[in-house]
């Protein structure tokens, strides 16, 4: 016996979360108010794990949410038909925020398919159990129909997992993509025109920069695939879904992809007792011409997603860190460490920092710096214990130099 | 020469074209890619690629 998931008190109120994207295709997901900590990605305002319900002669299901909230999803589906008539789960995206409630899900489903490409199936087999999951196997072009709606594939790997996938559906123009366009943004709206366009632009640069910024050439690809297709309406699988300016978020994405920056620069440093601090206020004095934006991070104060977000469109960023046990800081390495794998591209910058006797803060900074590939502009600017009055020259003069490189750049 | 692909991400290793910014020359044979070789888009080794079809 199928369990009912639909509790009678609270059905109405269901009723009225479950919004409608088009006719009878309706947003059944979970709304994560309490998430703050996103394996590591600060989530100030939370997230939604998106799931989808479309009800045809077929019906299906597009995408699950994080387990523990399976039962959260089952009764949404509940307050809109039986569970014994979905004959779809479409899995996207291998991603526990999105398949970690999959078990749960095809265990409740008596009369599913999961349907999902090969490199899916790969993934989930090896995050647990799939016996007795009735499957199907789909590639980019392939279709099912769910009578007057069809759903239509396209893999899209490494946006953001090899076996990430979008699934279209054509006579809506509607296309159900994933990570992509996301945001984390928690929200009692579920379209991104119900709150101001600012505030979700912004959400969507912070969930690009820190999840798929090493993917620019893939997602460049798919944009270009994007071109070809008619769409009105991208639902993606975290936060608000777009109905309006999707060619700003394309031209948005565009750039990203293409690490194109903008007149901007980035002074973040971590110091022990203020001698890199003030050096960093010097840069950042120097940095200070009108047409540029210039934003000094301490690291401490800030986050990794934060420092990562705002990299994101930088043009130049002087990074400072004090010498400490011969190396950089601990935490200026987490952010180089993070920055790093994000792969950010084209950037120039310089490093700084303060040191004692022994030596190793900035030049370590300087050699990561270099690892990623960036154009170095001038040698580790380095002050013995606290910086003279000549050090700060030096170092708003070095400030001028990055901002007249994002200048040049931008 | 043959192309190989990456079975993760599709990133395609073309010997023609080697990998210079990572020093491997123009005209490197996929066989004579060092052991410690990773795919420049999605970090796997050597036995994470293909011939291209």
């Amino acid at each position: 016996m199928v369990q009912s998931y639909a509790l009678s008190g609270q059905k109405e109120l269901n009723k009225s979360m479950n919004t409608e994207l088009r006719k009878n295709i309706t947003w059944v997901g979970y709304i994560d108010w309490t998430v703050r900590d996103f394996h590591g990605y600060t989530a100030e305002r939370g997230t939604t794990y998106n799931a989808y319900l479309i009800q045809d002669d077929k019906t299906a299901l597009v995408d699950t949410v994080k387990a523990p909230f399976g039962h959260r999803l089952l009764q949404n589906i509940s307050n809109l038909t039986s569970l014994n008539s979905i004959d779809y789960v479409v899995c996207n995206h291998a991603e526990p925020d999105h398949a970690g409630a999959l078990p749960e899900i095809m265990a409740a489903l008596p009369n599913a398919t999961l349907v999902l490409d090969q490199k899916c199936m790969d993934a989930l087999s090896e995050h647990g159990d799939m016996s007795g999951w009735r499957t199907k196997i789909v590639k980019t072009g392939d279709t099912v129909t769910l009578g007057n709606r069809t759903l239509r594939f396209i893999e899209t790997p490494m946006v953001h997992w090899p076996e990430s996938m979008f699934t279209l559906v054509p006579e809506e123009k509607l296309l159900f993509s994933m990570d992509a366009f996301g945001q984390h943004y928690a929200s009692t709206q579920r379209f991104a025109d119900e709150i101001s366009l600012g505030t979700v632009m912004n959400e969507t640069r912070a969930y690009y920069a820190n999840i798929l910024m090493p993917y620019g050439k893939q997602i460049a690809k798919v944009l270009k695939q994007m071109d070809t297709i008619d769409i009105e309406m991208i639902a993606p699988s975290h936060g608000l879904i777009w109905r309006t300016h999707i060619a700003e978020l394309l031209e948005a994405y565009g750039n990203w992809a293409a690490h194109q920056p903008k007149r901007k620069i980035l002074v973040i440093y971590d110091t022990m007792w203020e001698s890199t601090g003030e050096m960093a206020r010097a840069i950042l004095e120097g940095a200070s011409l009108n047409d540029v934006d210039a934003q000094l991070i301490h690291v401490r104060s800030s986050n990794l997603t934060h420092i990562a977000t705002e990299s994101l469109e930088a043009a130049a960023i002087a990074f400072g860190s004090s010498t400490l046990n011969n190396g950089m800081m601990p935490m200026a390495a987490a952010v180089m460490t993070y920055l790093k794998g994000l792969r950010p591209q084209g950037k120039a910058g310089f490093s700084f920092g303060s040191f004692g006797w022994g030596r190793g803060g900035p030049e370590a900074v300087h050699d990561f710096m270099e690892s990623m590939k960036w154009e170095m502009l001038r040698e580790p600017l380095k002050s013995k214990y606290r910086p003279s009055s000549e050090i700060l020259d030096e170092c708003r003069n070095a400030g001028r130099m990055l901002a007249e490189k994002a200048k040049e750049m931008a | 020469m043959k192309k190989y692909i990456c079975n993760v991400c599709e990133w395609v290793y073309d010997p023609e074209v080697g990998l210079p910014e990572e020093g491997i020359e123009p005209g490197t044979p996929f066989e004579d890619l060092p052991d410690d070789f990773v795919c420049p888009e999605c970090g796997v080794g050597k036995d994470e690629f293909s011939p291209e079809e």
